[in-house]
């Protein structure tokens, strides 16, 4: 059914017809739209058999999800940024119980300084934490990704964190195809727990595990994770084919045959790439953007077989790593070993500042006039607000434009000189 | 003729007692009782959270007819009863993280309500929650004030043994003042735990207005066990916190868990008292009052006060907290005598071992 | 079955497997101790047993359980002077628990509901006979029936019963109650022949081909004093005085009585005396401290109005008046003539210091070693230095009191037995004692002693109606209730309650508990609440 409205009412929603027992609520925006739309619909009686709990954070907001979830119902919550981070125990602490929650993180800088806006720092935080991390390029690729999370995680054994752009999806009016819930109920049967805690049947849940089997839980729980690509692709084929929407999948590809150079990029910034290297088709220059679906698992051989023999890929990223460098940079690079593909990355749009198409066409150009010198190149850095503290502090200036980090590297010798 | 005597061997002081009618005897009384918690179990010797954990979840599990789970906190208790691949309970469980029991227990019992609802079943599984004092007073505090806040259909047992245990003795907010920790050693000017610090978590569970708030001791299972009882006779939140010695932490004998814990109640140390809706209801009157030396001499984390060296001032503001106690909880009867000979004789007694 | 999403699940009570009493330093055992009033009864009471099931309200096993070491609950429970309670552990708490009582209850409900004793299931063909029917030849002949000998007794007075008939005053022992019990005997095959005086023992035992002989002569003849005296003075035996009313309630004996001695005799003329119309007074050379009659019937003969004469000597008796000398106590407390002197109204005077036994018969037997007012025997088996000869009661030396009679003829019997298999008995080795210190007393109720009702001060004294009445149900259960259960356990489950470990296992009604070392630490909590001190804590042999 097509309706024009908020990303957020969309991914309610969804979450809706995925017929959940348990939603935890904890405010911080840009998800409270959400946890608000699904408050109500408990309330209204919209949604049946579900209880709604205002919980007093997001530690309890997760604690309460794994409760739930292993007590055997479909328990789904919703954070963004700091809220992430204080939830973060549990976070791990679901994954290593095996529980199949589903998360919505509205991704969003983290503080200090404190910014509500979008980037993907929350998010990749938590890449070593045992999620399944799933990244939605529109509201419409969230809302059918919501559902898919959930036979996802409940097939994999793992919860699975939905990763949409704060604001730029989550507050953004669309026209949004919502399946019926007879088609939803065809694609995701009732809820049939794995294993939960029940007084006809006890087991024990958590137990603490010493080194002579830590390993071998480690591995078993990593075997889970690759299980999840096959899980992955096989779920979205069967959700497309029940609802003809082309969601989800591991990664999908743009404009990429016969592409000089090809852009990776995770999330809302895709639909503004897919407009830009448009426009540069038109003008003769042949880019590809690869949106990356799935972070967690990494499709090292989908990503190898969407670069293909494509000389320079340029990932765009909204987030980086302090101390190194870009975060995806080492997993396609990984995927890339022993081709000699050039891979750049680009940081942009961190804290909520707009990637805009003149952003993308000036990467691609950028690559195609083979000025990537480094490995990282800083864009649409405004080089006075750095100028600004910089010349006053240490008598250095930066230039305008992209900033190679060899230029951050530059001016730390121009110091100890 | 044999029901009308009251029984004066041993009244209703001991566990079970054989000319008592079943149903009066202690749930621990039964030859089939459920031993949730069950051997094997890597406790310490003598170690009163384990004892207190079978009272309290056998008396729920009876009153429950069975349909229990719980939600453990980490903790000694957790890692005794699980470490892997051997569990000790016999009830479902989980343990999920230090801080957050109350938490997954409101998830649990709501999973409980949808399935059973869903189910078109009755007969919902109530869930119990509980955790040591650290994991309860201190880093659970958040989830645990949340999840009295919000009633969820939750009884939180805190097991009371007044320090962080598993990780070695360190001070939590439930330490009481002069005790000895890890992180609060009998050196300098005031040697132990500061004055004037920590949190009285039952008064503050009183004041969410939660349903039912009790304080226990494993040294008077009866009333524990109908604290238990009572407590699942409600729906909503549910606070009993039961103070458990810990040999190690306290520095007492293995074998004087339980005398440990009677002394502290009688001395007006730990007020036994229940309330309902933010109203304390009943009171557990001391039974043998005696001054609270009796209790402290028998454990190390007091020896600053018990020895010759020993800060007589320190030792009289001890005394007057527990007649505080007394006074404001009036845990004396009315006919209370005033020196009774029989619980010295029986801390002298524990002595000898 | 759930299929487990992850391998960290456990299985429930897997535990099972950690053999957690290999921890184990200490071992917790089960130790029976010796009640401290099973220990001071001199019949040998198993007293902490038998208590515990009347606590149960089963009044026949209790009296089984009571009757197995003494056959005469009915009487002891009147007079005994029950020393037991004087050491109950239930004293330290508030008051010894009522044991007596209980067992006259016990006693009584077996009259009433016609207990008898079983009969032996098996005769060994072997012939005994015993020289008097006081407490301790009844009480050897009722053990010698149990084995299955065959018993005869000869006995010199009319019937039987000895000192329990012919010395105790009616008001304490109502003789139906002895003649009920004597019969419970006599219906085991027991058989007693009166006025039968025996004056040869060998001769008796050779005639009658009896495989041994016990002799339980009373101490039936009063000690003599001299007092200067007129002829027409009464001057008379107080166990012929006791002998007389007993048999005859109107005995003449004058008005103002004095009683000359301090032991339980002089107390038991003086009441009866009482109870004629009479007005005793007891005379004796020491003072109350000093006096060895019992407490109780002491106090009690006070209650009656019975006047006491303290630190008095009768230096002469005239007619109608006596001539005291006051005495003062030495150092030792022994009494010493002042010299001073004063009179004393008295009709009469009844001797009562004391009983001596007519060894004459014996000293006809050859080799038989006789001592000052005894035969010597091997306390271990009560056999004289005559081989196939035993001596119990009043004849050997020991207190003489009906208790310790029938403690004596029961091992007198045991030492037949033993004899007549061509053993010897030993006395089996006595646990250790339960002490007060070992118990836990916290776990017991608070209770006074269930005070039993007694008849008004008038009416008791003067009528020969029990001065004590017994208990009714409901005061005996209550009475035994307040049993302790030194150092025996009473099942009350704490070891099992309390064991952090579940390592005591309850084995039901009756059976009591066993460790189970399996899982066992060691910790000793079981020990400590255990209120009986039925637990003991030793090293494992490591």
């Amino acid at each position: 059914m097509l309706k024009q409205i908020e990303g957020s009412l969309g991914i309610a929603e969804a979450v809706a017809l995925c017929r959940p027992g348990a939603i935890c609520a904890y405010p911080i925006s840009p998800q409270t739209h959400i946890v608000e739309n699904l408050g109500k619909m408990v309330k209204t009686g919209q949604l049946q058999d579900c209880e709604f709990l205002n919980v007093e954070s997001e530690f309890s907001a997760m604690s309460v999800s794994i409760g739930a979830s292993a007590g055997g119902v479909r328990a789904y919550t919703a954070t963004a940024s700091q809220g992430l981070l204080f939830m973060t125990e549990g976070i791990y602490n679901a994954a290593g119980l095996g529980l199949p929650i589903v998360m919505t993180v509205a991704s969003r800088a983290i503080g200090a300084p404190i910014n509500i806006w979008n980037d993907h720092s929350d998010s990749l935080s938590q890449r070593d934490s045992g999620w399944l991390q799933l990244f939605c390029e529109s509201n419409q690729d969230a809302l059918d990704t919501h559902i898919m999370a959930f036979k996802i995680a409940e097939e994999v054994g793992l919860p699975v964190m939905v990763c949409m752009d704060g604001f730029v999806l989550t507050h953004a009016f669309e026209r949004l195809d919502l399946p019926s819930q007879e088609q939803v109920d065809q694609f995701l049967p009732a809820y049939e727990p794995r294993e939960f805690l029940d007084p006809k049947e006890p087991i024990s849940m958590g137990a603490m595990v010493g080194p002579e089997a830590f390993t071998e839980l480690r591995i078993l729980q990593q075997r889970k994770m690759l299980k999840a690509i096959p899980i992955i692709e096989r779920v979205t084929k069967e959700y497309r084919e029940i609802t003809g929407h082309h969601s989800g999948g591991l990664l999908d590809c743009y404009n990429c045959e016969n592409a000089d150079v090809k852009l990776i990029i995770m999330g809302s910034t895709v639909g503004t790439a897919k407009d830009a290297v448009d426009e540069l088709k038109a003008q003769g220059i042949n880019a590809g953007v690869i949106s990356l679906k799935a972070f967690r698992p990494f499709p090292y051989d989908e990503i190898r077989a969407a670069i293909g023999d494509t000389k320079n890929v340029v990932i765009v990223e909204r987030s980086f790593s302090y101390g190194a460098r870009g975060i995806l940079h080492p997993e396609v690079s990984r995927a890339m070993r022993g081709k000699d593909t050039n891979i750049y990355t680009a940081v942009c749009g961190l804290g909520g500042r707009a990637i805009l198409g003149t952003t993308i066409k000036g990467i691609v150009k950028h690559c195609l006039d083979g000025k990537f010198c480094d490995e990282l190149t800083w864009f649409d850095v405004d080089s006075k607000v750095i100028n600004s503290y910089l010349k006053d502090a240490e008598g250095i200036t930066l230039p305008e434009g992209p900033l190679p980090e060899s230029v951050l590297l530059d001016t730390l010798q121009k110091v100890r000189a | 003729m044999l029901d009308a005597i009251k029984f004066y061997q041993t009244g209703s002081n001991t566990v079970g007692n054989r000319l008592l009618n079943p149903s009066m005897r202690a749930v621990q009384a039964s030859s089939d009782r459920p031993n949730t918690l069950i051997s094997g179990h890597r406790a310490c010797q003598g170690c009163g959270e384990a004892l207190g954990a079978r009272y309290a979840i056998d008396a729920a599990m009876r009153a429950t007819g069975g349909q229990l789970m719980i939600a453990n906190a980490t903790g000694c208790l957790e890692v005794f009863s699980t470490p892997y691949p051997e569990s000790a309970w016999r009830l479902p469980w989980i343990h999920s993280l230090f801080g957050n029991a109350a938490a997954v227990g409101a998830g649990l019992a709501v999973a409980a309500r949808v399935r059973a609802k869903k189910a078109g079943n009755a007969n919902v599984p109530r869930v119990i929650a509980q955790g040591g004092d650290g994991g309860t007073t201190d880093i659970g505090f958040g989830p645990l004030s949340g999840m009295f806040e919000r009633n969820d259909d939750v009884l939180y047992i805190c097991y009371d043994n007044q320090a962080y245990m598993n990780t070695g003795v360190q001070r939590s907010s439930a330490t009481p003042p002069a005790a000895r920790t890890a992180t609060t050693q009998l050196v300098g000017a005031e040697p132990g735990n500061d004055w004037g610090k920590g949190k009285n978590v039952p008064l503050i569970a009183m004041a969410h207005g939660i349903p039912y708030v009790a304080t226990a001791s494993v040294a008077d299972l009866k009333d524990l066990e109908y604290k238990v009882e009572k407590a699942m006779s409600f729906h909503g939140a549910r606070y009993i916190q039961i103070l458990v010695p810990c040999p190690l932490g306290w520095g007492c004998a293995s074998g004087s868990t339980v005398t440990v814990a009677r002394l502290a109640m009688e001395s007006g140390f730990y007020p036994i008292f229940e309330a309902e809706y933010g109203k304390i209801t009943s009171v557990r009157k001391i039974r043998q009052k005696q001054p609270v030396l009796n209790f402290l001499k028998l454990q190390r984390r007091y020896a600053h006060l018990t020895g010759k060296k020993a800060d007589p001032k320190v030792l009289a503001r001890i005394q007057a907290m527990c007649d505080d106690n007394i006074k404001s909880f009036d845990l004396l009867g009315d006919e209370i005598p005033e020196t009774v000979p029989v619980a010295v004789q029986a801390l002298e007694r524990s002595h000898q071992i | 079955m759930m299929n487990k999403s992850f391998a960290a699940t456990l299985d429930p009570a897997t535990s099972l497997a950690n053999k957690t009493g290999s921890w184990r330093t200490l071992r917790p055992v089960n130790v029976f101790k010796l009640p401290p009033c099973n220990k001071q009864c001199p019949a040998g009471e198993n007293i902490q047993q038998w208590l515990y099931y009347a606590a149960e309200g089963d009044y026949e096993h209790a009296w089984r359980i009571l009757t197995e070491e003494n056959p005469f609950p009915a009487c002891m429970g009147r007079v005994c002077y029950h020393t037991c309670e004087g050491k109950c552990n239930r004293g330290f708490l508030d008051e010894s628990v009522g044991i007596n009582s209980v067992e006259r209850f016990l006693g009584d409900y077996a009259i009433e509901h016609k207990l008898s004793f079983r009969k032996p299931v098996r005769e060994t063909g072997k012939k005994i006979l015993i020289v008097g029917s006081g407490p301790a030849g009844l009480s050897a002949a009722y053990h010698l029936r149990r084995y299955g000998h065959s018993v005869h007794i000869v006995e010199m007075a009319g019937k039987p019963g000895g000192m329990m008939r012919y010395g105790i005053p009616v008001y304490r022992l109502p003789r139906a109650i002895l003649d009920d019990e004597i019969a419970r005997l006599t219906d085991m095959g027991i058989t007693i022949e009166c006025n039968h005086p025996v004056q040869d023992i060998v001769a008796e035992k050779k005639n009658g081909k009896y495989d041994a002989v016990i002799l339980g002569l009373g101490a039936a003849l009063s000690t003599n004093v001299n007092i200067p005296s007129g002829d027409t003075t009464h001057i008379l035996h107080a166990l012929d005085v006791l002998s007389e009313i007993s048999s005859d309630s109107d005995v003449q004996i004058g008005r103002k009585v004095a009683v000359y001695g301090g032991g339980n005799t002089a107390v038991d003329v003086a009441r009866s005396l009482r109870r004629l119309g009479a007005e005793p007074i007891i005379v004796y050379r020491r003072n109350r401290d000093r006096m060895p009659a019992n407490e109780e019937e002491m106090d009690g003969a006070i209650e009656e109005g019975i006047q006491v004469k303290w630190l008095s000597t009768i230096a002469e008796a005239d007619d109608k008046k006596l001539k005291i000398e006051k005495m003062k106590l030495n150092d030792q407390g022994w009494p010493e003539p002042t010299g001073e002197f004063e009179e004393l109204a008295a009709d009469s005077v009844v001797l009562a210091i004391g009983q001596n036994v007519d060894l004459s018969v014996c000293e006809k037997v050859e080799g038989l070693q006789t001592e000052k007012d005894a035969v010597v025997v091997d306390h271990e088996n009560m056999m004289t230095t005559v081989p196939g000869i035993f001596a119990a009661g009043d004849m050997v030396k020991g207190d003489r009191t009906v208790t310790a009679a029938i403690g004596m003829g029961k091992h007198a019997a045991r030492g037949v037995n033993a004899y007549l298999k061509g053993s010897v008995y030993k006395r089996p080795e006595k646990h250790e004692d339960a002490r007060f210190e070992d118990m836990h007393p916290w776990y017991y109720t608070d209770a006074p002693k269930t005070v039993r009702p007694q008849l008004e001060l008038a009416r008791r004294s003067s009528t020969f109606d029990e001065v004590q009445h017994g208990l009714t149900e409901e005061n005996a259960i209550f009475e035994a209730r307040r049993c302790l259960s030194c150092g025996n356990c009473m099942e009350c489950d704490n070891c099992y309650g309390v064991c952090p470990d579940n390592a005591v296992v309850k084995l039901g009604p009756g059976k009591g508990y066993e460790f189970n070392y399996d899982y066992c630490k060691g910790c000793g909590v079981c020990a400590q609440e255990c209120p009986c001190g039925h637990i003991k804590m030793v090293p494992e042999k490591i």
